[in-house]
């Protein structure tokens, strides 16, 4: 199973192993890691599950979509260069090791 | 140590646990389900889980091991019957016979769909839509299903026929008012509806009065409307509200309006030792004006949760999150933020027929809420100012050359 490391905005680590397929929010929400909301269950409506993507891995997870980009621009912490909504980022074997950063705001 | 009983296992329940254990509380908490499993997101039934796209495991909110990590006793496939408060400390009686003793107790029993009242009800092919066991119901009958007639153009009857379209299905929605989604929506948005169904190949019939189900060997075959006229149906799918379960709220004498638990701003039912969050709850909100409000939806059941667990230990901060929602049928996005109760003025920004357009509410002049579809943008600038308590000035709102969080004053 890909690993995927979670760095809340405090410094702390957790690394879970994800299901093929789940969504980075997925993982931390099943498993209860803090700061990440998603509220609105991975349909894209809520941006309450907004992540920094690791500078390593920015280019395999690639651009947030039109409607991601929209939603990235009104949330709660302001956006950064690798900003996504991890509800929008499956897991699978190549993104094995992913280091996200939790972004402090959510709602 | 105080131990807490939730009654209750969907949205709200798991919030009121898991916003207790977050805040540090230390005491026993149980969380009792009526449902054969533990607590799931309802959202999907009507959209991916009906399209093979989301399994049962995948619905969870939690995986199991977190509760027993966070000392969560969840209790699924049991219904709480009779609840005593006369003593020192309450009592709970279950369908199994167990009891179950607590210092305070949460309500977040939900609600249950509203029953259709005519012959034929009762007919094989009949549907309604709340939990996995229906979802599941309607998913075992959907491929060979060529008509669908859905009942009630509200979200969830417009989520479930324009998923059955996109399959290809011949799908009719039978509205009794005059537009679709009347209660939660301005008649602009209500319009764009009917139009962007009926565009998709879905007949909408407005006005619509249903005399009877009719059946051959005790399976739907279609609705006969008022006139005769008979819409043929391989299965029917009713979405005509809910009703809040307040049956154990009734019980214990809780100041109850058909059926809707009142609370107020902490959540506090009319007895102290007893909270209540979520679907079943009528509650004030700061946006809603002086009407006390019922909000059928996730944010709300999260949101109010939390206050919940806050009161539950002893923290007093008052429920002012600002509503948000959304519906997602076949390719229409539409997202809702704040509260549109008593506007007097709306403003629409985009034009309807693009299919990307919000339509944004006043009251005396303060921005109160949006419908946006397809216009996340819109949605997102207005779901800020209205958390910051700012506004947008409503004679140039509908200036599309000008970004909506631009516009942004206090």
């Amino acid at each position: 199973m890909p690993k995927v490391t979670y760095i809340q905005p405090d410094g702390a680590e957790i690394t879970l192993d994800a299901r093929d397929g789940d969504s980075v929010m997925e993982t931390a929400v099943k498993n209860g890691v803090r700061g990440i909301v998603a509220e609105c269950g991975g349909a894209c409506a809520c941006a309450t599950c907004h992540v920094f993507v690791d500078e390593a891995f920015a280019d395999k997870v690639g651009e947030p979509g039109d409607l991601e980009d929209d939603m990235l621009d009104g949330a709660a912490t302001d956006r950064e260069p690798t900003s996504r909504l991890s509800c929008q980022v499956k897991m699978s074997a190549d993104l094995d090791g992913l280091v996200v950063r939790i972004a402090p705001e959510q709602v | 140590m105080t131990d807490v009983l939730i009654v209750g296992a969907g949205q709200a329940g798991m919030q009121i646990a898991v916003s207790l254990r977050d805040g540090g509380f230390d005491g026993r908490i149980e969380l009792v389900g009526e449902e054969p499993h533990g607590p799931y997101q309802r959202p999907p039934l009507s959209k991916a889980f009906l399209h093979g796209a989301a399994d049962i495991e995948s619905l969870e909110l939690r995986a199991p091991a977190f509760y027993v990590d966070n000392k969560i006793v969840v209790v699924p496939d049991e219904k709480v019957l009779k609840v005593d408060l006369s003593g020192d400390r309450g009592l709970a009686t279950t369908d199994t016979g167990r009891e179950i003793h607590f210092d305070k107790m949460a309500l977040a029993t939900g609600s249950t769909p509203r029953r259709l009242p005519i012959e034929g009800a009762e007919l094989d092919g009949v549907l309604y839509l709340r939990g996995i066991a229906d979802a599941l119901e309607l998913k075992k009958r959907w491929d060979a299903a060529a008509s669908v007639v859905v009942i009630g153009g509200g979200f969830i009857g417009l989520e479930v026929a324009a998923g059955a379209r996109m399959d290809g299905k011949q799908v009719t929605v039978l509205e009794a008012m005059d537009r679709l989604i009347a209660r939660a929506v301005s008649p602009e948005t209500s319009e764009f509806y009917r139009a962007a169904h009926e565009r998709r190949g879905t007949s909408v019939r407005l006005g619509a009065t249903i005399t009877r189900l009719v059946g051959e060997g005790g399976k739907v075959t279609g609705v006969e409307l008022e006139g005769g006229e008979i819409i043929p149906a391989d299965i029917v799918m009713v979405g005509i509200g809910v009703i809040a379960r307040g049956e154990l709220a009734d019980q214990l004498g809780l100041e109850t309006v058909n059926g809707a638990i009142v609370v107020n701003e902490f959540a506090e039912t009319s007895d102290p030792r007893v909270v209540a969050a979520g679907d079943a709850v009528l509650l004030p909100h700061p946006l809603g004006g002086d009407a006390q409000v019922r909000l059928e939806s996730v944010q709300n059941a999260v949101d109010q949760a939390k206050t919940a667990a806050k009161t539950l230990a002893g923290v007093r901060e008052p429920y002012r999150a600002v509503p948000w929602f959304w519906s997602d049928q076949g390719d229409l996005k539409l997202q809702i933020a704040g509260l549109s109760t008593g506007y007097d003025q709306t403003v629409v920004r985009g034009t309807p027929d693009d299919e990307s357009f919000s339509v944004l509410y006043y009251r005396d002049g303060r921005l109160i809420a949006c419908d946006s579809v397809n216009a996340v943008g819109d949605y997102m600038a207005v779901r800020k100012a209205l958390g910051s308590g700012s506004t947008i000035p409503a004679d140039q709102a509908a200036n599309l050359e000008t970004p909506l969080k631009t516009l942004v004053v206090e």
